[in-house]
């Protein structure tokens, strides 16, 4: 906790105005933050520069690689792509596979977390730390063997395979949220539910999830967000061009049309990246900012 | 407490998900690193010991590969991500607000973004016809074709671009638990600013700096899609990591029991990396 400040601030700070010259010396705190100001504003503006691109080529009708204003902007770009076969169906088949992932990642994790928080056994811990141990495991390395089982047991270019390995691979961290925000639920509630005989799934569910609603929508937008970006599973476990979702589709658009629309990818690459950025503004409005960190880094 | 032994029974979808899906094919690579199992062709595969292994560490593709990873890591992550993180979390808490919140929005959307668009963008900086060289003509300093040249350099930029926000949070989380306190002692007591960094700020968030390379250096490992959107591994081989490499070998050369090995070798590195990150939040508590 930050201890609270009390009186006047001491003499390194409290510093009588001085003149050169006539004119004013800046006070050593102004100086500071002027000098902090101009670092983080080239570095605001080296970060910004390939967002600029995205922004004025999807504006820009010729558009090329390199940044530049469009003269005159239009929304034709947009028009363009908005079409069944380049932007719906990617878009839908992202929605049906990291939604359907998704809702089952949160309902798993919400079921798992309910005893991992509750009850103390030889059992939990282990449980967590292996859960915690898998958080961090590359899953990358892990989808030519995911490939050779999909083949297999012929899960191969389909959507619910793809989300429910997608769901698999995202479970660990979602377990671990889940837990987190309910151990910040406090138990007494509980405690007299159960002495009235209600049974788990009944504390859970009228008790500990209405509480937690604000976790459990955390957990299903962090998971959300994580899988609508995730290029490599798809990509290695989808097949048919009608069944990829946007993240892929947009590869495939980049790479086999011999002349690349580039202000029209651009358009796409908005369109794409658009829910994903809402959602992370909405998460980190009611958590600020490091939302995502609660569970990985604090433990 | 209710001591019904049913009460353990939530756990049983997340666990089934799991040994499926995630603890299946990490057992699914143990057995196929060891056999000779291709796409096409042979449809029996049969066991063969330690061979791939060998064949890796003999393979100069395989070398060439760890020590791309290993300067895709250091660079963008230990160097790059870690360092700009603790610097703009560091400047942010001198910085006005206003441009403290358009800093953090820039940095964080780069993160926010998805992969490939990421990935995408950055192509279009570093390309020949792109903005980098349009920059650098501009200020009349050399212009070169960056992904030919330098390509391994052009995805750590990537990742930096990328991954930083991520530190970001992190410290900023963790310097603003240091007592305002202790920072003005020490200025009063005519320490400098690096002198302060040094023996007082650096010491007081060292777990933060621990779990956060740790963090950072797993996320690099397993980067692929980032450096696929760029380079894909080219020119050659010159950009190649090892998760490009494992998926090269797998699926473009279709050595699927070769490529297995391959993703065994970087699921071990990434294991020790988890073991020492599990050991560090055990301090914690």
């Amino acid at each position: 906790m930050r201890p609270v400040r009390t009186g006047p601030r001491g003499p390194a700070v409290a510093v009588r105005r001085r003149t050169v010259r006539g004119r004013p010396v800046l006070r050593r705190a102004t100086r500071h933050r002027l000098a902090a100001d101009v670092a983080l504003l080239v570095a605001a503006v080296a970060f910004a520069i390939p967002l600029a691109w995205l922004v004025l080529a999807s504006l820009d009708p010729h558009a090329t690689l390199r940044v530049g204003l469009p003269a005159p902007p239009t929304l034709d770009n947009f028009s363009a792509v908005l079409t069944d076969e380049i932007t719906f169906t990617p878009m839908l088949n992202s929605l049906l596979i990291c939604g359907g992932a998704t809702l089952l990642t949160v309902v798993c994790a919400a079921l798992a977390g309910y005893p991992l928080s509750r009850y103390r056994s030889r059992f939990s811990r282990p449980y967590l730390l292996t859960v915690l141990f898998a958080t961090c495991l590359p899953i990358t390395a892990v989808m030519v063997p995911v490939y050779g089982l999909f083949v297999r047991v012929d899960l191969i270019d389909t959507r619910y395979g793809t989300a429910l390995f997608m769901a698999a691979a995202q479970l660990p961290f979602a377990i671990w949220l889940m837990k987190n925000f309910m151990d910040g639920v406090p138990k007494a509630l509980e405690e007299a539910a159960w002495t009235d005989g209600a049974s788990w799934w009944q504390t859970l569910r009228r008790i500990i999830l209405p509480l937690m609603g604000p976790g459990c929508g955390v957990v299903a937008i962090y998971t959300f967000i994580m899988m609508w970006g995730n290029f490599f599973v798809p990509f290695m476990l989808l097949l048919s061009p009608d069944r990829l979702p946007a993240s892929v589709s947009i590869f495939t658009f980049f790479g086999n049309y011999g002349a690349v629309a580039f202000g029209e990818l651009a358009a796409f690459s908005i369109l794409y990246s658009t829910p994903v950025i809402l959602l992370y503004i909405l998460v980190s409005r009611r958590l600020g900012g490091g939302f995502a960190l609660g569970g990985a880094v604090k433990g | 407490m209710n001591r019904h032994p049913l009460r353990w029974s939530p756990l049983a979808p997340a666990t089934v998900l799991l040994l499926l899906f995630l603890a299946g094919p990490i057992g699914y690579c143990g057995y196929l690193a060891f056999t000779d199992t291709q796409l096409t062709g042979q449809q029996s595969a049969s066991f063969v010991g330690l061979a791939n292994f060998r064949h890796a560490f003999a393979d100069p593709a395989f070398r060439n590969a760890v020590v791309l990873t290993l300067v895709f890591t250091v660079v963008s992550s230990l160097l790059g991500q870690n360092t700009l993180g603790l610097a703009l979390a560091g400047l942010m808490r001198r910085a006005s607000r206003p441009v403290r919140t358009l800093t953090g929005a820039v940095v964080i959307t780069a993160w926010v973004l998805p992969e490939i668009v990421a990935g995408f963008l950055l192509y279009t900086f570093f390309e020949r016809r792109g903005t980098l060289n349009a920059l650098l003509a501009w200020l009349h300093l050399p212009t070169q074709d960056w992904l030919f040249t330098l390509p391994i350099l052009a995805v750590s930029f990537a990742n930096v671009w990328r991954g930083t926000a991520f530190s970001m949070l992190v410290y900023s989380a963790a310097l603003s638990e240091i007592p305002q306190e202790v920072a003005e002692s020490a200025a009063v007591d005519g320490a400098g600013g690096l002198r302060r960094l040094w023996h007082i700020t650096l010491p007081m968030i060292r777990r933060s700096i621990g779990t956060n390379l740790m963090l950072n250096t797993l996320q690099t490992l397993s980067v692929f899609g980032l450096i696929w959107a760029i380079t894909r591994g080219g020119p050659g081989n010159r950009s190649q990591t090892l998760p490009v490499f494992m998926y090269d070998q797998a699926f473009l050369k279709s050595l699927i029991g070769y490529g297995t090995a391959v993703a065994l070798l970087l699921l071990v590195v990434g294991a020790l990396f988890s073991a020492v990150y599990l050991r560090l939040l055990r301090e914690d508590t």
